[in-house]
């Protein structure tokens, strides 16, 4: 008896906990669909006239598609460059303990911590003809990522067992093919995973593209909706919509891959 | 085995190159130019050296510089706890064999995978003090006293900046909590429920002990975030009202954005410095406990 009263007080608690996460976004997908006057009183009642129309004008407007290519670019790239590159990295750094080596490993991890600088950042991607540029923005955020990939995928290395690296290069194998046909195929677990939180996390990240991108044609999707809120303070059911639309890619790589995420933030302390 | 041959050192070169050239060459090169008077008119005037004054005017002027950085830690320390403890309850109870944990746990999560921008303009208009989500919630149920200028009063300003992040953030650490308290073997509970602990005794001797290492992986990643805190301040307050809510970050874009480059990196230097000395004490910590395993 006392079992099930704990086990019904506890739904309780977890359905209040999840009304509270999950009613901000429904009142903004519903406001999304109203017209601007219903929207700007931002209740929960449903819309008196559904308006789909608030999802084209604001793509129109707030120039989405020009964002979302941007941001797609931006996560997809820097993502995939950073974590094959920490992948090599991380794979010799574990394999090859040299004094070097470790001191260089623990020189990346300072990175976990530490704030980047992006006043000077600006300074030395200028001097390097990368300012204002795609490249710059992508090589800033491949770089960004570079600690915690390391880290992450570093202590991933530890468990797969150096005798297969032994048999492949008495098979013949190279460094390349070793790693790229070897092992990076059996990294997959934590390599998806760096990449769906890098993922998200470039897609998110506004602080880079505030600092780095003067023009409009360069603004990644959060940066376009933070301008479209300026300029539109008060259409408060276009902003939403505008919400609405930044927000589905994100959710649908967390949906896909979400099972992966877990695993990988804690890998490392955790498992100990 | 010929270890030169294979795990060649040039795989480390590309990653080492980039984070040297775009994460640390920026941190030297901002103590370096903390120093000088580094503004937008230096293509014109050059760059000249003026010593600690950059510092003088952060430490002793009276334009609030000291503020944020006292906000900065006020942030850092207030948002870790509201958010571990009860992440820490919330995944204790999803733990003990919960019907639905999966989907309460993808829930809870959800928040922290969104951008802040896109939280702080929810937020923003669920804030709002005329008709706002959460004001409106308080009238219906004839709350009243509840209805606060959420993100003008200064009184309240900071909780609601806190509390938003808190709605972001526990999901997130409750996450980290859950993983850590699967690897606890229910054994140890088993064991100490024959000698009558309570639920606050399993807490304290079993579970704590055993979590350091999700504890710890919290702490960092809480710190470190708080420390470095942007997004979620710049959209809710932008610093304001007036310039209670400005935090270490916040003001040097600000000056960046000014132009005051000279005084921007002076800030985020001494934000590095603040991170540096953190971080060694972490380090040290983390140490310890692993001489003690």
């Amino acid at each position: 008896m006392k079992k099930t009263i704990q086990a019904v007080l506890k739904h309780v608690v977890c359905i209040i906990l999840c009304l509270l996460v999950l009613a901000p976004f429904y009142m903004v997908l519903l406001n999304s669909f109203k017209p601007k006057a219903e929207a700007a009183r931002m209740n929960l009642h449903l819309p008196t006239q559904w308006l789909f129309s608030n999802y084209t004008e604001v793509i129109e407007q707030g120039k989405l598609m020009q964002g979302f290519v941007n941001s797609l670019t931006y996560a997809l790239v820097a993502t995939t460059l950073g974590v094959v590159l920490c992948a090599m990295a991380a794979f010799v750094l574990c394999r090859k303990r040299t004094k070097l080596n470790v001191l260089l490993y623990y020189f990346v991890l300072c990175g976990l911590f530490f704030p980047v600088n992006y006043v000077t950042l600006v300074r030395v991607l200028s001097a390097a003809r990368l300012n204002d540029t795609r490249t710059g923005i992508i090589l800033v955020f491949t770089s960004a990522m570079i600690p915690f990939c390391v880290f992450t995928i570093r202590n991933f290395v530890t468990s797969v067992p150096v005798e297969l690296d032994e048999a492949a290069v008495i098979d013949g194998a190279g460094p390349v093919s070793l790693f790229f046909k070897i092992i990076l195929p059996l990294l997959k677990p934590t390599l998806v995973t760096c990449f769906i939180l890098q993922f998200m996390g470039v897609w998110s990240d506004f602080l880079t593209p505030l600092y780095l991108s003067s023009k409009s044609k360069l603004f990644p999707m959060t940066m376009a909706v933070y301008q479209f809120f300026g300029k539109n303070k008060n259409n408060w059911s276009f902003i939403f919509a505008d919400i609405v639309l930044t927000c589905i890619p994100v959710i649908i790589v967390y949906m896909i891959g979400q099972k992966y995420i877990v695993g990988g933030m804690t890998s490392g302390a955790v498992k100990e | 085995m010929n270890k030169k041959r294979i795990y060649p050192q040039w795989f480390l070169i590309v990653p080492l190159a980039l984070y040297i050239i775009f994460f640390l060459l920026p941190s030297i090169m901002g103590v370096g130019y903390s120093v000088t008077d580094w503004n937008s008119r230096s293509v014109l005037t050059g760059v000249h050296f003026v010593g600690l004054d950059n510092y003088k005017e952060i430490f002793l002027s009276d334009k609030n510089y000291l503020s944020g950085i006292g906000h900065t830690l006020m942030f850092t320390i207030v948002s870790n706890i509201v958010k571990l403890i009860p992440a820490l309850l919330i995944a204790i109870m999803l733990q003990e064999g919960l019907r639905g944990q999966g989907f309460y746990r993808t829930v809870l999560y959800l928040p922290s995978i969104l951008p802040f921008v896109i939280i702080g303009l929810i937020f923003k208009s669920i804030l709002n003090y005329n008709n706002g989500l959460l004001n409106m919630f308080f009238e219906a149920v004839h709350l009243d006293f509840f209805k606060l200028k959420w993100l003008s009063d200064l009184n309240v300003v900071w909780k609601s900046i806190i509390g938003v992040d808190a709605w972001r953030g526990i999901g997130y650490v409750m996450t980290i909590f859950l993983a850590g308290l699967n690897t606890i073997p229910k054994s140890y509970y088993e064991a100490a429920q024959i000698d009558g602990a309570n639920f606050w005794q399993r807490l304290r001797y079993v579970t704590l002990p055993m979590l350091t290492g999700s504890i710890m992986i919290n702490l960092v990643f809480g710190i470190t975030y708080g420390l470095k805190v942007f997004d979620i301040v710049y959209v809710l307050t932008n610093g304001g009202p007036g310039h209670a809510t400005e935090v270490l970050t916040t003001y040097a874009f600000q000056l960046y954005s000014r132009g005051q480059y000279g005084m921007s990196t002076a800030l985020n230097t001494i934000l590095l410095i603040i991170t540096a000395v953190v971080g060694v004490f972490i380090v040290k910590t983390l140490g310890k406990q692993e001489v003690q395993q």
